[in-house]
């Protein structure tokens, strides 16, 4: 296949990706703004600090009010992280790749820009906000559904789950770099525990709080977060899921192209290095520095793909 | 009764002649069309832009602010042409593809035509579609237009005019094949009941015919891919459609790079040489090492391997010459000299304003007249005299004035009509028809039928898509 097509694919399933984890980040900032309005503004904040959309949104905004905030990530069309511009995005690469994709997967993007689109055309209303996040996460659902009911699974799929567990480690991973001081041993102690609204806005920040609870009963510790989202392999959201998923995919397409490229030898040293290790050990070593060597080596392995796959030339 | 009433002239209907009898194609179809509940049609109406929404088949409106995305209007009811209808018509386009390809062959070799004083040289060699680095060349499998576009105009029961030949990239075929594709998932009842000519094969057939014009140093199965200039060029659907159809690569200029004299695509896996470019961008963007160096759409050195039989360009450099709007006037002089029969399909009667005395007649007459801008195309830049007020009349006056010789002038046709479905029921509009033709070494296929553009806008002639005009699914009835 064409490496400008594998590519589009590739980008298409990060932005989709991307427009279902900032819908998700929204939604955990809006449910702390309502409940909190003391912390509310340094809550936004940091929601736009994990979205890595906090030095755009400081060009043109003094403050941190909701509204403000919501209508930046939601519908900015100068927010070039905006949903409504990451979902223009997913849906240019696929016009790109439309050879490769089938009518089904095709219709779904195009129907989920066309719907977005009209919902948010006017600034969303506060009480339109959950109807409006649900949209946004049902029209990603649609798109994964037809995407895994669909696709030939050959290289072009590959590259669409690669895109799609690159884009998902590296927010799991901010997450926990904007969240990682409340998780330090020494505030749990001070605190004696961590403070309850704030783990959870962690968890449903990755829609996993009911999750949580199921594996870990009652008990809330900063260690058993970090596991959790690091090194729980059940989790489809940890980093470890998503290393795993990387690698399965890279190695089929060592399969198919009879190659073993830098990418690949990149994959299995995440895993191998980073992740098979005691979540004690990773709390050892800091977690901070952890989650910033993750980060970069997540970073240089999307670049070494989109080198040893001819993307652009 | 459907008859035109714009400015006094009466048009022929292709559903009720010029009285208030069906005519004989449309006789099952007005006879179902009877019995139809107009409220499910209209239904059916709204299902069909939803759909063509959700499909993705707009196009981009050019000189607009944002890249606004439009749907095409269509209208349900189809344009219905009789199998001896076809029969006259295909025998007219085949006669008349056959004469560009020996036209564009003389015209790049010895220039007989122009020696025989049938064509003046200086339409040629001031021409810029004329491309003299084709001199000499022989395109592989000696085909210039592997696919063309005949414009057709009707005015009477059993008078056709060919309005304009589309030699360089025709567009508008997607359009052909996705309004049949709707029309069978809406009515499906319609085609049980009549029997309509097949056009789902045109894929496979420009598959095969590109396939057959392979160049010399093609190893095997021959590759193909579709150029495109990219995703935010207004045919770009199209292009996608074709490449997905045809099972071929859709590629842009920065996929392509010339390695080893071969033209080849950047894949996963390095670089694989093509065969055959179905290109949908223009000569001047082909290769800007030998044309246009400023191009980001072509690719560097492709003329070089042309030149050396390692690819196959379809259509081929320099095709526009044979569809200049200033030649079009000589078509029948150019049919006769090549094949040695008369024109089978009339051409539309053309004053060339490039000539005094033609430039004289036009200015005299020009409210009634309808003027066109020689390199032009997709109606931008045209003056329809009987719709036009007479400040954009005086306007264009002092435009054709300036440079006669970049315009031709046309009576204004009283062009066939055929109803659409509209709330108050079936209205007349104006439409045309643009039957496909493709080319090969093998011969020449026609899809019966072709793209029948209809003007949405009452007593409108203009049935451009980029003002405003619509489709309709076209039909030829079997025998």
């Amino acid at each position: 296949m064409l490496g400008k097509t594998a590519g589009s694919l590739y980008w298409m399933a990060r932005y989709l990706e991307r427009s279902e984890n900032n819908a998700r980040l929204i939604d955990a900032g809006f449910r702390i703004a309502l409940t909190r309005s003391s912390t509310a503004e340094a809550e936004w904040r940091s929601v736009l600090v994990t979205a890595g959309q906090n030095y755009a949104f400081q060009q043109t905004h003094q403050d941190y009010s909701s509204q403000r905030v919501v209508d930046f990530m939601l519908r900015d069309p100068a927010n070039p992280s905006s949903i409504l511009s990451v979902v223009k995005q997913a849906r240019d690469n696929a016009r790109t790749a439309r050879t490769y994709l089938t009518r089904e997967v095709w219709e779904a993007v195009n129907t989920s820009w066309m719907t977005l689109g009209a919902l948010l055309k006017r600034q969303v209303r506060e009480d339109d906000l959950p109807d409006v996040l649900a949209a946004i996460r049902q029209q990603s659902a649609l798109v994964r559904g037809a995407f895994s009911g669909t696709m030939l699974r050959n290289d072009g799929y590959n590259f669409a789950r690669i895109g799609t567990f690159l884009e998902r480690a590296d927010n799991t991973a901010r997450i926990l770099d904007v969240k990682y001081y409340l998780l330090l041993p020494s505030v749990a102690h001070i605190g004696s525990s961590i403070d309850n609204v704030q783990w959870e806005t962690i968890l449903r920040s990755v829609s996993a709080h009911r999750a949580y609870h199921w594996l870990y009963g009652t008990e809330i510790s900063a260690l058993k977060i970090a596991e959790f989202l690091i090194l729980y392999k059940q989790m489809p959201r940890s980093l470890a899921f998503c290393c795993e998923q990387m690698n399965d995919n890279l190695d089929l397409l060592q399969r198919t192209y009879g190659e073993e490229t830098d990418a690949v030898r990149m994959g299995s040293s995440i895993c191998r290095d980073r992740l098979s290790r005691p979540i004690q050990s990773i709390f050892d070593g800091g977690l901070h520095e952890f989650i910033t060597d993750f980060l970069r080596a997540n970073a240089a392995l999307a670049q070494q793909v989109e080198r040893d796959y001819r993307f652009v030339e | 009764m459907l008859r035109g009433k714009g400015w006094g002239i009466s048009f022929f209907d292709e559903m009720t002649g010029q009285g208030s009898e069906v005519r004989s194609p449309y006789r099952e179809y007005s006879e179902w069309f009877d019995r139809e509940d107009a409220a499910r049609i209209q239904r059916k109406t709204q299902q069909a832009e939803a759909f063509f929404r959700t499909t993705g088949i707009t196009f981009n409106v050019y000189g607009q602010d944002e890249a606004d995305e439009r749907l095409i209007p269509f209208d349900v009811v189809p344009r219905i042409i009789s199998a001896s209808e076809w029969r006259r018509l295909s025998r007219g386009i085949e006669q008349r593809v056959r004469a560009l390809n020996a036209f564009l062959h003389d015209i790049y070799h010895r220039q007989e035509i122009l020696r025989a004083g049938r064509v003046p040289t200086e339409l040629i060699s001031r021409n810029e579609a004329f491309l003299p680095m084709m001199m000499g060349m022989d395109p592989p499998g000696g085909v210039y237009t592997h696919i063309s576009g005949i414009d057709i105009v009707r005015t009477g029961p059993n008078e056709f005019y060919v309005l304009e030949d589309n030699a360089r990239t025709p567009s508008g075929v997607s359009y052909m094949l996705e309004n049949r594709e709707t029309m069978l998932q809406m009515f499906p009842e319609l085609f049980a009941k009549i029997s309509v000519r097949e056009v789902s094969d045109y894929p496979l057939n420009l598959l095969k015919s590109l396939a057959a014009c392979a160049p010399p140093k093609c190893n095997g199965t021959p590759t193909v891919a579709v150029l495109t200039p990219g995703i935010h060029n207004s045919a770009y659907f199209e292009h996608s459609f074709l490449a997905d159809q045809m099972g071929a690569e859709l590629v842009e200029g920065h996929d392509l790079r010339v390695v080893e004299g071969r033209v080849a695509m950047r894949t996963t896996q390095g670089y694989t040489p093509i065969d055959v470019i179905y290109r949908r961008v223009d000569d001047d963007f082909l290769d800007p090492l030998n044309f246009r160096p400023d191009s980001m759409l072509g690719v560097p050195g492709i003329w070089d391997v042309y030149r050396a039989g390692g690819i196959t360009i379809a259509n081929a450099p320099g095709t526009g010459i044979a569809d200049d709007k200033a030649l079009y006037s000589y078509m029948p002089d150019i049919i006769e000299f090549y094949t040695g029969e008369k024109a089978l399909l009339p051409n539309v009667p053309t004053w060339r304003c490039s000539e005094p005395d033609h430039l004289k007649e036009v200015l005299d007459r020009l409210p009634e007249l309808v003027v066109k801008e020689v390199h032009g195309s997709g109606g931008y830049g045209m003056l329809v005299g009987p719709a036009a007020s007479k400040k954009e009349i005086a306007a264009f006056r002092r435009k054709l004035e300036a440079n006669p010789r970049g315009y031709i002038a046309q009576p204004t046709l009283s062009l066939s009509t055929v109803p659409i479905f509209t709330k108050s029921g079936l209205a007349p509009r104006h439409v045309d028809l643009r039957p496909f033709v493709l080319m090969s070494p093998q011969g020449i296929t026609i899809t019966p039928g072709g793209l029948t553009r209809v003007a949405m806008t009452k007593g409108s002639l203009v049935v451009n898509s980029s003002q405003g005009g619509g489709t309709k699914d076209t039909w030829v009835l079997e025998d």
